[in-house]
């Protein structure tokens, strides 16, 4: 047969991400993940300003000036952003590993509920930062 | 791993169009994935526009009268067409369905667009390798295991245990959750997906099944269970409105159960 001597074609994996429609619960998975990410760099952040203070008031006030500036000021905000939302979905999936909250409905109106939480909690911080003085 | 990206010889490139025919009131167009095993190319994506007064509401109906009607060529899989076989599982306007108890109309967008169940190998156009999925399926063993000596008549169960399997034994393995799962889609290899573990669950659970032990030890790996990160695409999707997610979790506080 002619057919047999054909070499085999590697078959085409078929779209996945390409043509997938999101659900708000696989919006809050990718989230806690890259907010989880961000975080990283919190820590790191924090490190950083903690060896400032070691190092001395010139050190200090310059790493100050950075973190103060409008992009040091923009990420502040997104790692406020990170902590809120990482924390309330930190607590979701402590609810889940109890086995509550599965039902379809409810994981749709927790994943809405975590992000108005994270949204409300950071300008929360936000608005008292800025009435006391500290921004 | 994570591949966002289709390789090469995947990427989906533009097709044929099919004009409807003449005379046609109600047009709707319908875009489908298209792959020719015995050809040379790429998948492609055709467009079909389709006389809708002329065929059912299912998009199974669209289907079969495009096959009749406008283009042989088109493979898709289908048996019972009322959902209760899970051959025509297929991922229509971006999520998995059967095309059998969904309606074209019902998706959102201007044209339905219809693929193969995601991030699987293709046969022929709709129609997927389920291999591995199946191969997952048997590896969980998936019948009663006893040790004590079979009874005269039947193995009896309570209603109340019996009731334990309301919400498992109805799953048809369609495949939609498993191939709905971004984890698997980047570890399909190792983790065994949705449906594995719903039915991995239901025998957990089975007040007749005497490898619960045992069973459970298969399960605890990094990667056949707890590769579930609970994005709940599984559930969002399931046909039959099951929830592996919850029967996931449910293995899982079986597991840590067995520690403390």
């Amino acid at each position: 047969m002619t057919d047999a001597a054909r070499p085999a074609r590697q078959p085409p994996l078929s779209p996945h991400v390409q043509v997938w429609r999101w659900h708000i619960t696989m919006l809050s998975s990718i989230l806690h993940r890259v907010t989880g990410g961000a975080l990283y760099g919190g820590a790191l952040i924090l490190a950083i300003w903690a060896i400032c203070l070691g190092a001395g008031p010139e050190a200090y006030m310059s790493f100050m000036t950075i973190l103060g500036s409008i992009p040091g000021k923009v990420v502040m905000f997104g790692l406020t952003l990170a902590v809120f939302y990482h924390l309330g979905n930190g607590v979701r999936h402590l609810v889940w590993d109890a086995g509550h909250g599965f039902d379809v409905k409810t994981a749709n109106l927790t994943s809405v509920a975590t992000l108005a939480f994270a949204l409300a909690a950071t300008l929360a911080i936000w608005v008292i930062a800025a009435m006391t003085g500290a921004l | 791993m994570v591949q966002l990206a289709l390789p090469k010889n995947s990427r989906v490139t533009r097709g044929q169009h099919h004009p409807a025919p003449a005379g046609a009131k109600r047009v709707k167009t319908f875009k489908v994935y298209r792959y020719d095993p015995e050809g040379n190319g790429n998948p492609r994506w055709d467009t079909y526009d389709v006389d809708v007064d002329a065929c059912g509401p299912m998009v199974l109906d669209v289907l079969i009268h495009i096959k009749n009607t406008i283009d042989p060529t088109l493979a898709f899989r289908r048996s019972c067409r009322e959902g209760v076989c899970g051959s025509c599982a297929m991922n229509i306007g971006g999520n998995n369905h059967l095309a059998c108890t969904h309606g074209w109309e019902e998706t959102a967008g201007k044209d339905c667009v219809i693929s193969p169940l995601p991030s699987m190998p293709v046969l022929k156009d709709l129609v997927p390798d389920l291999t591995m999925f199946y191969a997952q399926y048997a590896s969980i063993e998936p019948w009663l295991h006893t040790t004590t000596p079979e009874p005269q008549k039947e193995w009896l169960q309570s209603p109340e245990d019996r009731e334990k399997l309301d919400g498992l034994y109805e799953c048809i393995l369609c495949a939609c959750c498993t191939t709905s799962c971004p984890s698997y889609w980047w570890n399909g290899d190792r983790y065994l997906g949705p449906a594995t573990l719903l039915h991995a669950y239901r025998w957990l659970i089975d007040s007749r099944d005497e490898a619960t032990g045992e069973r459970l030890d298969a399960l605890e790996d990094p990667f056949k269970l707890y590769r579930c990160h609970t994005i709940m695409n599984c559930a969002q999707v399931c046909p039959k409105g099951l929830n592996p997610a919850k029967a996931i979790a449910e293995v899982k506080k079986m597991l840590a159960d067995r520690i403390v």
